[in-house]
């Protein structure tokens, strides 16, 4: 049974999430009837800055006479074939950085240089090594996520509570046995935060990847659009990206809600 | 009673780009079997190490550490240093699995430690959900589930506030005593070396040897919250605070 004054703050709760919602859907109206009105009466260019209204029948007609659908789900694909082969990828280099301390000292000062290069700059050595398609995309992306992705788990791993480490080699634990009954269960959650990081980078590389070589995808719209000096196809083909990577970054704080339960 | 171990000349040095320390210089003493020996000294005196040496998880640099018998190691260490993703039974267990020594006999036998010792209703909660102290214990039963000659207690009373530490202290006594164990237990805490002991060895700072080893005498033996009543427990603190000025 729940007292008056539990009920009463339960209650108070509530209407500050309330609250909260309201001013945050207050400010998205706000912007975008500013937009509208700021456009409509050309206080701000519309050829350079379109307007809702403008995004909405862009949107409408890249939906009926450019396949948007595809584009949309062209770009989803390669987000999600990085994403696996990233987390995966990072998962596997960081063990092997952690359990071959050897290799990992000679190869750091490699592994710094290729941190601090812009990723970008190896794009066109992309699209002739992989080909002007998909895979040259997924390698960008691949090139942007990994490194992060490496770092955090493997900083995760060198976190673990010395006292626990000294307490398997009481038991004379074999390494491999370590490795599976300690190192990775123990850093599951710093594994399951770097999937956060890993998408918003991978959302980089894929658009990134797109705007160097494709045919299709939201980044090839939003180039198109350039191209033909189109600006509501370019403002349009952000709309949706930022759509797409705030669905895609809930859904993964969902997953990582789920799994760290 | 019979000797299990002997330490003769035990040298300990470490190495670092800048300098060579001397860890450890010209230690030695014996341990018996059954006894509760207790080694205390400054912090940083190189307790530990020794300890790490015994078990054989670090090299010694001069003398020798002779095992009378076969002696099996159990170690014990400041923290519990429990899984936080596995059940109290799966910590309990743990060195057993890794081991691969989880057999019918041993899983009865570690079942029975947590019966005896009020924990068998905790099997399944998870180690967060326990007290410091409860954890201490399961840590010990931890330990005993691999049947060790030899217990290794490194400070194990350390991360404990006090009024936990004095019940661990007799809880743990009692498991060790009932369970007929050796026990070497590493210390800053003189007041635990005088009430659980039977002997205690007083180490110098840095680079340390034995100063003094003491035979602990009680008017009777009682439980280490009650011998701290003892008549003689002021004159041995007194003699080792003396020890290690």
């Amino acid at each position: 049974m729940k007292s008056k004054e539990y009920i009463l703050y339960l209650k108070k709760l509530k209407r500050e999430k309330i609250k909260i919602y309201g001013l945050q859907l207050l400010i998205l109206v706000i912007f975008l009837v500013s937009w509208e009105l700021l456009s409509k009466y050309k206080i701000i260019n519309p050829f350079l800055f379109s307007s809702p209204s403008n995004i909405i029948k862009t949107i409408k007609n890249l939906f009926l006479n450019y396949n948007l659908v595809e584009h949309i789900f062209t770009t989803l694909y390669e987000i999600f074939i990085a994403f696996i082969l990233g987390i995966t990828l990072s998962f596997i280099i960081a063990i092997i950085l952690y359990e071959f301390k050897t290799l990992n000292k000679v190869i750091d000062p490699y592994l710094t240089m290729l941190n601090s290069l812009p990723k970008v700059a190896l794009g066109p050595l992309i699209i002739i090594i992989a080909g002007a398609n998909t895979n040259s995309i997924i390698v960008m992306a691949l090139l942007i996520n990994l490194i992060v992705g490496v770092m955090c788990i493997y900083n995760g791993f060198n976190n673990i509570d010395p006292d626990l480490i000294k307490l398997f080699k009481t038991f004379k634990a074999s390494r491999l046995t370590t490795l599976f009954k300690l190192t990775i269960p123990a850093s599951y959650k710093t594994i399951i935060s770097s999937l956060k990081l890993n998408i918003s980078m991978t959302l980089i590389g894929v658009i990134m990847g797109e705007f160097l070589v494709s045919r299709k995808g939201i980044g090839y719209l939003i180039i198109y659009g350039t191209q033909i000096f189109n600006l509501n196809i370019v403002m349009s083909g952000i709309i949706i990206l930022i759509i797409i990577s705030f669905i895609i970054y809930k859904l993964v704080v969902y997953l990582e809600n789920k799994l760290i339960k | 009673m019979n000797k299990l171990l002997c330490i003769n000349n035990l040298e300990k040095k470490y190495y670092s780009k800048q300098c060579e320390t001397l860890a450890i210089k010209n230690l030695t003493f014996d341990v018996y079997e059954g006894e509760f020996l207790s080694i205390i000294g400054p912090s940083g005196c190189g307790k530990t190490t020794l300890l790490n040496i015994l078990t054989n998880m670090d090299q010694l640099t001069n003398g020798t550490v002779t095992y009378l018998k076969p002696l099996k190691f159990g170690y014990m260490l400041q923290s519990d240093s429990m899984l936080s993703w596995k059940t109290i039974w799966e910590n309990v267990i743990l060195g057993l699995e890794i081991t691969k020594s989880k057999t019918k006999e041993n899983l009865e036998y570690v079942d029975r430690l947590l019966n005896t010792y009020g924990l068998s209703e905790f099997k399944d909660k998870y180690p967060q959900e326990l007290s410091g102290g409860m954890r201490q214990r399961v840590a010990l039963i931890r330990t005993l589930a691999l049947k060790p000659d030899i217990l290794i207690l490194d400070e194990p009373f350390s991360k404990l506030d006090y009024q936990s530490a004095l019940k661990v202290s007799d809880d743990i006594y009692r498991i060790i005593k009932n369970e007929h164990k050796t026990a070497i237990m590493v210390t800053h805490d003189l007041s635990s070396a005088i009430s659980l002991s039977d002997r205690v060895i007083v180490l110098t700072k840095r680079p340390c040897v034995v100063k003094n080893t003491y035979q602990i005498k009680r008017e009777k033996n009682l439980s280490p919250t009650q011998n701290r009543k003892d008549k003689n427990f002021a004159k041995y603190y007194d003699l080792f605070w003396k020890d290690l000025k």
